[in-house]
């Protein structure tokens, strides 16, 4: 139990240093919203090798923490729905079984995006951001992909992480 | 199971499903909007504050100064925004019908429309 404590605390430290090096780069695609979500490959390593729980904390935690340190107040309203959204699409996924960790994370990076969608619709009161969806679906396609690779080829090395 | 990529049959089924879905709203996209779009309209909160011509050139200032709308070209950008993030200032110029930009922090939409929409949009809405 101490053992997961401990583990928890790095993949937070982890996925914060993840977050704040995504602002770093300067990711600009002409569409609002898109960005590799390189903090996600944490979550889907915990969600792997400690669990949903622990999954859903780390995923509130880290929005909670990185928006008040590099965000703002906006930025936290959409990066939670965008989490929980793909958290759980995620994890649905997994104990739906017959998913690689590829095809987990590419929901994830799916739903993450539609998550946002959804609270950017609610909040400019517009139906015109549907337009977005299918820019949105193919990138949380593509960056959910890539973090699926990058994802397993770190459970593959981490093996001893299940106590 | 394709051992080289690891990715199993269901992952592709997955892939399959977002690229359809994706091209199935790219078609409404197509079938919905268009060209003929020639009003740039600006609403705030979800209301309609202003309307511009899509072919009269020029720079305003909205929602009171904290956004300047460019029109050039028969396109529509934002020129400067005062929120911190700047998406919207970094994307690309609209034209096309139903195209919008939006700045969530001061909850400002820009949105192209074409005059004879009208009818569809009050069904739509």
């Amino acid at each position: 139990m101490r053992g997961r404590v401990a583990y928890f605390g790095v993949f937070t430290a982890l996925a914060l240093i993840f977050s704040y090096v995504e602002t770093l780069i300067p990711f600009h695609f002409g569409i609002p919203g898109m960005k590799l979500g390189l903090a996600n490959i944490i979550i889907v390593l915990v969600l792997y090798r400690l669990g949903v729980k622990e999954a859903y904390l780390l995923s509130v935690v880290r929005v909670l923490l990185s928006g008040f340190l590099f965000g703002n107040y906006f930025s936290i309203i959409y990066s939670l729905a965008g989490g929980i959204l793909s958290l759980s699409a995620m994890a649905l996924l997994k104990r739906n079984g017959g998913f690689s960790v590829m095809g987990v994370s590419i929901a994830g990076g799916v739903f993450h995006n539609i998550g946002q969608l959804a609270v950017a619709m609610l909040v400019v009161e517009t139906f015109s951001v549907i337009y977005y969806v299918p820019v949105l679906l193919v990138a949380g396609m593509f960056t959910g992909l890539l973090i699926g690779i990058a994802a397993n080829e770190m459970l593959k090395r981490l093996v001893n992480l299940n106590d | 199971m394709d051992m080289k990529t690891g990715l199993k049959k269901k992952d592709w089924v997955l892939i399959m499903i977002i690229i359809c879905v994706a091209w199935l709203t790219v078609l409404v996209h197509i079938f919905i909007g268009g060209k003929g779009a020639n009003r740039v309209i600006v609403k705030i909160e979800g209301a309609i504050q202003d309307t511009y011509n899509l072919s009269k050139e020029g720079e305003y200032e909205i929602n009171g100064g904290t956004n300047v709308l460019l029109i050039r070209n028969g396109k529509a950008s934002m020129l400067e925004a005062d929120c911190p993030d700047q998406l919207c200032v970094h994307q690309k110029p609209i034209s096309l019908n139903r195209e919008s930009i939006i700045c969530l922090p001061n909850k400002v939409v820009v949105e192209i429309e074409s005059g004879t929409s009208r009818e569809f949009d009050a069904v739509t809405r």
